[in-house]
């Protein structure tokens, strides 16, 4: 043993005997964890949260969240002399006074902007392969929550330079505020204490960004995680690959190394992003005034959705009593993304309600074979794409020589007819690739070769596959859909006949499949 | 005399007297003719109004009417001035390429003679304003470009977007991108409202006020790119389209690549 060793093992020995370390890190370092480029889209997020709370510390060094007007003399000349709030100027002076401070700037807001879209992406690799089944519904709740959160987090970031685009997308966050029937103007004069914009606003959403949320934040990602690691990751199917096992590789060294150098290249690109391309642009937006507002006032992608769904409200609105109810702002603003969100942390409980599935599942689903989930999938990404096209209703009118009315009337009836038609499309093409399934096991593959027969048929030869590729096609379940009949075994009236009509129903559609081959369809085409 | 008489046989004589000879005959020519072209100019205002009648009754006429007044398609012309046909015409905006919502700027179909000829012309017709040349001239040296972005964000901004990019209005009808636009069709734009752009009168933008915004709007057309990749200046669409297909797009590429190599 060198000294080198010696002394390494004296030390890990001290601690050990202190913090009884040594058991506890032999065995969750070897933990396994299955390896597949989808499982490392929550690591992109994970890894853009550490950038976000790194570059975020290096701005707040010189912001500040302050709505006190002040008059500029930085170096961006074209404002020279603008009255503007010290939040604004502070983050002038950040971006064109402080060495490497527009970089941090910039890579802050793309990293935001990461963080985002690979929640979401990760969101839908959870909902596609049913990884949110029994037990994992509280992290799938965690996991919405953390999106939600993250919508607002960003909103409140990017509205904390007080600039022209901000604080009109602020101005659009107290309308909709407003629009909650009785209480709305009640909560707006409290938010921003007093009317809009008042001078406390910037300064309260300052620490709800940098201290609130992050908190939150770290404290959701650390259950989350620590959720992952108790139940152990869910893995593809495949040869091998149970309920009951995990097949993958150990956390050290392979996973270690393999996440410490994915962190870096998420930095990495995130710098690069930050490096090459302008993100937010405030010293173009100019100071916030409520009196001035810009052509193409739009929110980050993340807020878009929301945008395009008050952009192609119809002008609703009721008076009664004394009061207004602008429908116009609460159904696009309020209403949509509450049952949006809600549907979608309940997700999980109503799959289950809907299969009375209550077992636990530790193997994914391949999309196709849960063709119900995945139609649903479709249905939501149809939904947003299109609210997300109307946010940006008149870019796409400016730059297609559209006419803005045409694109949102299209939308209105869009987002009423294409989402049930990507549902049904949706249903069917994985139908289909079941049916694709089904032939591939009972056939095999098509080679190309064919064969003239002595008689002078034509035959092209099939090669079956191997026994795991078949393994990896037919080991999915197929549940029956529930049998709920409106009578009991002694012919009397069940109670909740219409619940139970209505459960029988989607569950039928839930259930709906090809039945996959069965060892006897298989030997029948042997005999043959 | 008896020092030149000197140089007279210097071999560089004949070549000097030569380039001496041909500048005379250079500056006397353009004195000439720049004389007499401020002689015809002053002396054929009718020519020149009569040559814009004859390009306007074969170019404008079947619209707006022999006498300009106007008709079912096309709006009267008698006291829009000469700011108006300058703009309209010398944008390539008029003649329109086709009937549609709204005549794009294009490249001129007259050239700047027929141009003046035309709005010499149109100008006979009845009072208007004249093209604002003249008052553009020290916008470089009177404006003011921070006060310029002020006026620009209140009074502009709404349609032409924040940095002058242009924007949507409704039915297909648009601001258009002030990228390309000259000093003379700013302030012309301002006074005589082209399309569906309101007036803006010396009692709203005051003549100094507007130098301020042609030269906030010239600062903004050679705005350098800070902080990388402008990408069209058009707010945050861009950047979450450019997010998710490069920066997600490359991390996702990255990430299968990884999981790919382990096996």
């Amino acid at each position: 043993m060198s000294t080198g060793e010696k002394v390494a093992g004296s030390v890990a020995n001290y601690v050990d005997e202190r913090t009884g370390a040594a058991k506890w890190l032999k065995k969750n370092l070897t933990k396994v964890f299955p390896d597949h480029w989808s499982f490392m889209l929550g690591e992109i997020a994970l890894y853009s949260f550490i950038i976000l709370l790194l570059t975020g510390t290096f701005l707040t060094f010189w912001f500040d969240p302050s709505q006190r007007e002040v008059i500029y003399h930085g170096s961006y000349l074209p404002l020279n002399g603008i009255h503007m709030s010290a939040a604004y100027d502070s983050t002038l002076h950040i971006s064109f006074d402080v060495r490497g401070g527009l970089l941090m700037r910039q890579i802050h807001h793309w990293a935001a902007l990461l963080f985002m879209s690979s929640i979401v992406a990760h969101m839908l690799r959870v909902f596609f392969t049913g990884a949110f089944r029994k037990p994992r519904e509280f992290n799938w709740i965690i996991g919405i929550g953390l999106l939600t959160l993250g919508i607002v987090e960003g909103f409140l970031g990017y509205s904390l330079p007080d600039d022209l685009l901000s604080g009109t997308g602020i101005r659009i966050a107290e309308a909709i505020i407003q629009a909650i029937p009785i209480v709305g103007s009640y909560l707006t004069f409290f938010a921003f204490g007093g009317p809009f914009p008042g001078t406390s606003f910037i300064p309260r959403i300052f620490t709800v960004h940098v201290l609130l949320l992050p908190g939150i934040f770290l404290a959701l990602i650390t259950v989350h995680l620590m959720l992952v690691w108790y139940q152990k990751h869910t893995q593809y199917p495949g040869p091998g690959r149970t309920e009951k096992n995990v097949i993958g590789y150990p956390l050290m060294p392979v996973y270690m190394a393999k996440a410490g150098g994915f962190f870096f290249i998420v930095f990495g690109i995130s710098a690069f992003l930050g490096a090459v391309a302008s993100i937010n642009p405030i010293w173009l937006y100019g100071p916030y005034t409520p009196g001035q507002i810009s052509a193409g006032s739009q929110p980050d992608w993340y807020m878009g959705w929301l945008d395009g769904l008050v952009r192609m409200a119809p002008p609703i609105e009721t008076h009664a009593f004394h009061h207004t109810i602008s429908w116009n702002i609460l159904i696009p603003g309020v209403i949509v993304p509450g049952i949006f969100f809600t549907f979608l942390a309940l997700y999980p409980f109503i799959e289950s309600w809907m299969s009375n599935d209550k077992r636990e599942h530790h193997l994914l689903d391949r999309p196709r074979n849960a063709p119900n989930r995945t139609a649903l999938g479709a249905f939501g990404i149809t939904f947003m794409l299109v609210t997300l096209a109307n946010g940006g209703n008149d870019l796409i009118a400016t730059h297609f020589s559209l006419s803005i009315n045409q694109i949102t009337w299209m939308s209105r009836i869009g987002i009423l007819i294409l989402p049930p038609l990507a549902f049904f499309v949706t249903k069917r093409l994985c139908l289909s690739l079941q049916r694709a399934d089904r032939e591939l096991v009972l056939h095999g593959k098509e080679t190309g070769r064919l064969v003239r027969l002595p008689h002078g048929e034509f035959v092209e030869v099939h090669e079956p596959l191997t026994d795991a590729q078949a393994w990896t096609l037919t080991q999915h379940e197929q549940l029956p859909a529930l049998e709920l009949p409106e009578v009991d075994a002694h012919g009397v009236l069940r109670p909740g006949g219409l619940r139970n009509r209505f459960r029988a129903k989607v569950s039928r559609s839930n259930a709906e499949a090809i039945a996959k081959p069965k060892p006897d369809d298989l030997k029948g085409i042997e005999d043959h | 005399m008896k020092r030149l008489s000197r140089y007279r046989r210097h071999r560089f004589a004949g070549p000097v007297l030569l380039v001496f000879a041909l500048f005379m005959i250079g500056a006397t020519f353009s004195v000439a003719s720049a004389n007499t072209r401020l002689a015809a100019r002053v002396m054929s205002r009718t020519a020149a109004i009569d040559e814009g009648r004859q390009i306007f009754l074969k170019g404008c006429s079947s619209c707006h009417g022999l006498n300009a007044e106007g008709g079912k398609i096309a709006p009267s012309l008698i006291g829009v001035g000469a700011a108006a046909v300058d703009f309209q015409v010398g944008t390539g905006r008029m003649p329109m390429a086709d009937m549609s919502v709204q005549a794009a700027r294009k490249k001129p179909a007259y050239n700047p003679d027929q141009v003046a000829a035309l709005a010499a012309y149109v100008a006979s017709l009845a009072p208007g304003p004249a093209i604002p040349d003249q008052q553009v001239v020290y916008y470089e040296r009177d404006g003011s470009t921070a006060q310029g972005g002020e006026l620009f964000r209140t009074n502009c901004a709404m349609c032409h977007n924040f940095a002058g990019q242009g924007g949507a209005l409704s039915r297909g009808k648009y601001a258009p991108s002030l990228m390309k636009a000259t000093p003379t069709q700013i302030y012309e734009a301002m006074i005589t409202g082209p399309q569906s752009m309101p007036k803006f009168g010396d009692k709203i933008i005051t003549p100094s006020e507007k130098l301020d915004i042609i030269k906030w709007i010239k600062a903004a057309q050679n705005e350098p790119s800070l902080g990388g990749a402008s990408m069209g200046r058009v707010g945050p669409v861009t950047e979450g389209l450019l997010g998710w297909i490069l920066g997600l797009g490359l991390l996702v590429g990255i990430a299968v690549w990884l999981a790919t190599k382990a096996r």
